[in-house]
């Protein structure tokens, strides 16, 4: 069980904050790209690189290293924020996104960019990346943990519940699944296009250990996190309560911005809100 | 110039349908305001079916509706359309002759920013290798909405293949457009220009400029890549002894490789084709990505330089 105690605490709120500034930077500079859903999960991506999870930007092929999973692979920009921000490449490479010939792809690229552990942008496959992971740490009996985060829009995918399905069966301790759980997919709100609602039950009908909690709420996050390790013999799955567009009071559970990027003046307005 | 999006002509286009024909169902996986399908959902709400992000369902949805007497138009993007859903298309809508247009679109590499992860460039091989599937791709706006009108005249399975960015229009609204029968829009006899989709306003421009140099090119727009005009490419073949083929695709599978197995068996003469060389995209805009591809109206020039030396 990690302490969680006051510095560690600030840190991950500290590293939130950067994440998020670095997000609407690198959104306005490229102009295009997932502005909603990157905030949302800027928390969670915070205490995942910078509390919980054991990676090394020097050795990032280290056999023993946690590894993470972005099976949302539109929030690349969350991702790219916190591997720049851990050192796996220069910071100022964040400004490339989406440009020609960068290796900050759209979507997450394993072949172009240190520290992306699987390239995901078509849904729904990551999590099954991160099924097989798991079961790889166990045959080779290696005690690292693999991580993975979805939207809850991409829920909706059946091969979701086939990965969950096979993790449930086989036990996957070693395994954790956070639903990115903000409301909203593209043409709107989950209850209004395709809900996959209830989560939560679904996950314990394929036999996790599910644990829910507000997505924003850091210390929350760290106790769940804390918890899970301490599940054996089972799988765990964190929904988290979270708002698309957090932290940008404008965008802040507006579905038009799943996939916008924003302007000149837009930026301004959210620096102002984010500070920096 | 005028300038269409191929989505956006499908988007109103099929709420013409919609008023036309009551037996219309309309489904979209997630996005419909991309695909254009929005149009049609708002004027028929009871006719539009959100099948959420679950491309793989709404196919097979689509194939359970039509079993019914709809006839069904899917759109997704062309990767997931034709892509995710792929085995469920095979044997759930080809294999059994259904009723259902998938209608997909950002095909190709000019769906840009989001990279090669999203880019498809082997929608049409698949779709073309299956047996009953109609695969129609259109070149601009006019063309796109008399497709899908066709296509809903015509039974049975189908593809329609659409593009992200707005092209130039080359046809009047009231021309003459008839599925598997390719387009002579210019007649010349030194080499032939075949192209579909984005690349056919590229190849035209070509002609038109190596037209002052004294090569007189044929082009043509081959809409349909499956049933083929085979005729057509057989009677180019022989009247001007060499083709260039020019796709927004693989050259393996598609519109390229459609005419190489025709000329081969029935009259050979060099081909070269252009399209993406055995490779995935990447981020870009969408004009950038067709330098660094190649898929330009420069290259066209350039090819069919080296492709008349080895007349
Ligand atoms: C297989 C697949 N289908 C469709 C898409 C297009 N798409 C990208 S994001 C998205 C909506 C995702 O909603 P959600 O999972 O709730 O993400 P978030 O709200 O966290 O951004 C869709 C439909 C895709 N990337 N992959
Ligand atoms: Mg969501």
């Amino acid at each position: 069980m990690k302490e969680i105690n006051d510095l560690a605490l600030q840190t991950v709120q500290e590293k939130a904050k950067l994440l998020r500034q670095d997000i609407i930077r690198m959104l306005g500079q490229s102009g295009s790209g997932h502005t909603g859903g990157s905030l949302s999960a800027a928390d969670i991506v915070a205490c995942l690189y910078f509390w919980e999870m054991n990676v090394d930007a020097a050795n990032p092929g280290w056999e023993d290293r946690d590894r993470f999973v972005l099976s949302k692979g539109h929030g690349a920009p969350v991702l790219y924020a916190a591997l720049a921000e851990k050192g796996f490449f220069p910071r100022e490479q964040l400004a490339t996104l989406r440009k020609l010939g960068s290796p900050l792809q759209g979507h997450p690229d394993m072949r172009k960019l240190s520290g992306v552990e699987a390239s995901t942008g078509s849904l729904g496959q990551g999590i099954s990346w991160a099924v097989g992971m798991a079961m790889a740490a166990r045959l080779d009996n290696r005690n690292h943990r693999i991580y993975t985060l979805l939207g809850d829009g991409e829920l909706e995918e059946g091969l979701v519940w086939e990965a969950v399905m096979a993790a449930g069966y086989h036990h996957l301790d070693q395994l954790l699944a956070i639903v990115d759980y903000n409301g909203l997919q593209i043409d709107g709100r989950l209850s209004d296009v395709m809900s996959p609602e209830p989560i939560a039950d679904k996950f314990r009908a394929f036999n996790w250990n599910v644990l829910e909690i507000d997505g924003h709420d850091c210390r929350q996050i760290m106790e769940a996190f804390n918890a899970a390790r301490q599940i054996k013999g089972a799988p765990t799955a964190i929904v988290a309560h979270t708002v698309k567009g957090k932290g940008c009071s404008f965008m802040e559970n507006r579905v038009e911005w799943h996939g916008t990027a924003p302007n000149q003046e837009q930026m301004e307005k959210a620096r102002v809100e984010l500070g920096k | 110039m005028e300038k269409q999006a191929t989505r956006d002509a499908y988007g109103k286009a099929l709420a013409e349908l919609g008023e036309l024909h009551q037996d219309v169902v309309v489904l979209d996986a997630d996005l419909s305001k991309s695909t254009k399908t929005a149009d049609f959902a708002k004027a028929f709400p009871e006719r539009f079916i959100n099948a959420g992000i679950a491309e793989q369902n709404m196919i097979g949805m689509a194939a359970g509706l039509a079993a019914s007497g709809k006839v069904v138009f899917a759109s997704s993007f062309a990767m997931f359309a034709a892509g995710r859903a792929f085995e469920i298309v095979r044997n759930s809508l080809a294999y059994t002759r259904l009723n259902v247009k998938i209608c997909a679109t950002h095909a190709g590499i000019t769906v840009g920013e989001d990279g090669g992860s999203h880019q498809s460039v082997e929608d049409i091989a698949l779709m073309r290798s299956l047996p009953n599937m109609t695969v129609e791709v259109p070149a601009d706006g006019s063309s796109a909405r008399l497709a899908l009108h066709a296509l809903y005249d015509r039974p049975g399975p189908a593809y329609l293949r659409l593009g992200r960015p707005s092209v130039p229009t080359i046809y009047p609204a009231d021309m003459d457009y008839e599925i598997g029968r390719a387009i002579e829009l210019r007649s010349g006899k030194d080499a032939t220009l075949i192209g579909c989709g984005i690349m056919v306003a590229r190849c035209l421009e070509a002609a038109e400029q190596l037209s002052r140099q004294g090569i007189e090119l044929s082009v043509v727009d081959m809409h349909t890549i499956k049933p083929l005009d085979e005729e057509m490419i057989i009677r180019k073949a022989r009247e001007t002894g060499a083709i260039l083929t020019a796709e927004e695709h693989s050259i393996i599978g598609g519109l390229g490789s459609a005419v190489c197995e025709t000329v081969c068996a029935h009259y050979p003469v060099p081909v070269f084709r252009m399209g993406l060389n055995d490779v995935f995209g990447q981020s870009g805009s969408p004009e950038e990505l067709m330098q660094y591809y190649g898929l330009t109206t420069d290259k066209i020039m350039e090819n069919i330089q080296l492709l008349l030396k080895t007349k």
